[in-house]
């Protein structure tokens, strides 16, 4: 046997194939990884917590309460079926993007001496990220669906297009964090102006208020300009409003979602070699 | 030497670092360093130009100071660094033993984190089904398997690692400095365990302080001092030549 042949016994570090297709190639072969780095951050996450998982469930739910009673008495939001699941909706999608995202910079910038030590993909932390987040979404179902019932939101049959939405959601929060990663290696304070500009994204991002109650010009450049507008609209048809995204939403959320997955996967690929001579 | 029977080959490799003349902490230093185009860096060649073969099966030491350019080697040949210009060239599955446990996770549970690890090496979960018990085994915790890895000792720690890194079944060991595990009855299962590695044609490169240690273990060596390679050759005369100069100096 031509041992050259066998990926797994031979290794030539000047037979470069192009680093994105080779890093997918890797990170296929070591998909066990991913899986069991997944499996550690969900089971570690909780582990020492009274109610463990439930965590997951009851932390959206806190803070749909808090912002239902503070805003239900000061503001007045006319939003379709009620305010609590509006928010709860919102609170989910982006908390899923803002949580996966600093997790993949953390991830790679602070448990990243393991890749000093031994060969792993580079991408398993950002992977590994979003695929802890989109299990704690999906779990997070759970109180959404109970919300929607008992606020009288009806549940309709376009909630089985649920799973596109949370896949696009995912695509687009990997494509961020691979790129702001990448950033955060050269120069750690940038995961310190990442939480500083996720709070004014998020106040620029209908998540907790509804998009009527913006002025008509300032509604234009919150809508046209934030990436994140599409990917939340799209995830809160299906949930919230019980319909299919309109197309008007659903186009520019699937452009975005895959120009940033791309992106951010060669930047980081690209860049990645340089990596162990940095962290 | 003919290619056939080397397992690690390389060739003009050299490693170069950028360290910036200036230490930028935060991205606002350097965008203002960059706006005024004061962005400098000097190169620091942590190797330079080495050439030499690994032969399969022989036990290999690579001797020199701290600085030497050692630990980088050992992370071009392991794949964690790409060399700056030449070319490594690596035959058959290598598994680097050290800082054993590296990626284990103090909230896990034994048995959890032998997977986790196996899963770091690079195999599937049924492949590390058939491996648990032997590891198991070898480590000699059976019966704290289940408990979360806080409530182990530094030595039980490192134990487990061994056990999981050698269960890998590595065509090339690499060893940085030799292995202090556990107790010493475990450090001399641990030793033995890579004899019979040896014995059965595995390649093991050992990388050292201890002269002595080279010149007992290993067939070859090679002396790397300041990035470069003073020496390759059989151990005994490179480990000569490096302590009459260490002795000059």
């Amino acid at each position: 046997m031509d041992i050259t042949r066998t990926p797994d016994l031979y290794y030539d570090s000047s037979a470069r194939g192009t680093a994105p297709l080779e890093e997918l190639r890797e990170v296929v072969h070591y998909r066990n990884l991913i899986l069991q780095l997944t499996r550690r951050d969900v089971m570690t996450r909780y582990k020492r917590s009274v109610l463990g998982i439930a965590w997951t469930m009851l932390n959206p739910l806190g803070m749909m309460i808090v912002l239902t009673v503070a805003f239900s008495n000061i503001f007045r939001f006319e939003t379709e079926y009620g305010y609590p699941a509006y928010v709860l909706s919102g609170l989910l999608a982006w908390n899923f993007f803002s949580q996966t995202t600093t997790a993949a910079m953390v991830n790679l910038v602070w448990g990243g001496g393991l890749l000093h030590r031994i060969y792993i993909p580079r991408t398993s932390f950002s992977l590994a990220a979003i695929a802890t987040g989109m299990v704690n979404l999906s779990l997070a179902l759970a109180p959404l669906v109970l919300i929607n019932l008992i606020t009288g939101v009806p549940i309709k049959p376009a909630i089985l297009f649920l799973p596109v939405s949370m896949l696009l959601l995912a695509a687009f929060a990997l494509g961020v964090g691979l790129l702001i990663s990448t950033f955060a290696v050269y120069y750690p304070d940038v995961a310190e102006m990442y939480n500083i500009a996720l709070v004014g994204w998020m106040y620029l991002t209908p998540v907790i208020y509804p998009i009527s109650i913006l002025p008509e010009a300032f509604r234009f450049w919150v809508v046209r300009l934030n990436p994140m507008y599409y990917l939340l609209e799209v995830y809160r048809a299906p949930v919230y409003y019980g319909r299919l995204p309109g197309l008007d939403i659903l186009i520019p959320a699937v452009l975005i979602a895959l120009i940033f997955l791309v992106t951010g996967w060669i930047v980081f690929t690209q860049k990645a070699d340089e990596f162990s001579y940095r962290i | 030497m003919t290619k056939n029977n080397a397992a690690i080959h390389l060739e003009n490799v050299s490693v170069r670092y950028r360290t910036p003349t200036e230490r930028f902490n935060t991205f606002k230093e350097f965008a203002i360093r960059w706006v005024q185009g004061k962005v400098r860096s000097t190169a620091f060649w942590a190797l330079r130009d080495i050439s030499f073969d690994v032969c399969k099966g022989e036990v290999f030491g690579i001797i020199g100071q701290n600085g030497a350019g050692k630990s980088t080697l050992l992370k071009l040949v392991s794949r964690v660094m790409r060399p700056t210009e030449g070319r490594v060239r690596v035959f058959g599955r290598v598994v680097p033993l050290l800082e054993l446990g590296a990626g284990f996770h103090p909230e896990l549970t034994g048995r959890e984190n032998v997977f986790l690890n196996g899963a770091i090496l690079g195999f599937n979960r049924q492949e590390m089904e058939r491996k648990f018990q032997r590891i198991v085994e070898f480590s000699e915790l059976h019966d704290f398997i289940e408990a979360p890895l806080r409530t182990y000792s530094s030595g039980m720690w490192a134990r487990l690692g061994f056990a999981v890194a050698i269960d890998a079944e590595p065509d090339i060991l690499i060893l940085d400095e030799i292995l202090s595990v556990g107790d010493e009855a475990f450090q001399r299962k641990c030793l033995n365990r890579i004899e019979q590695f040896r014995d059965q044609g595995a390649t093991i490169v050992l990388v050292s302080h201890n002269t002595h240690q080279i010149e007992q273990m290993c067939q070859r060596a090679a002396w790397l001092d300041h990035g470069q390679l003073q020496s390759v050759g059989d151990a005994a005369s490179v480990v000569q030549a490096y302590r009459e100069n260490q002795h000059i100096n």
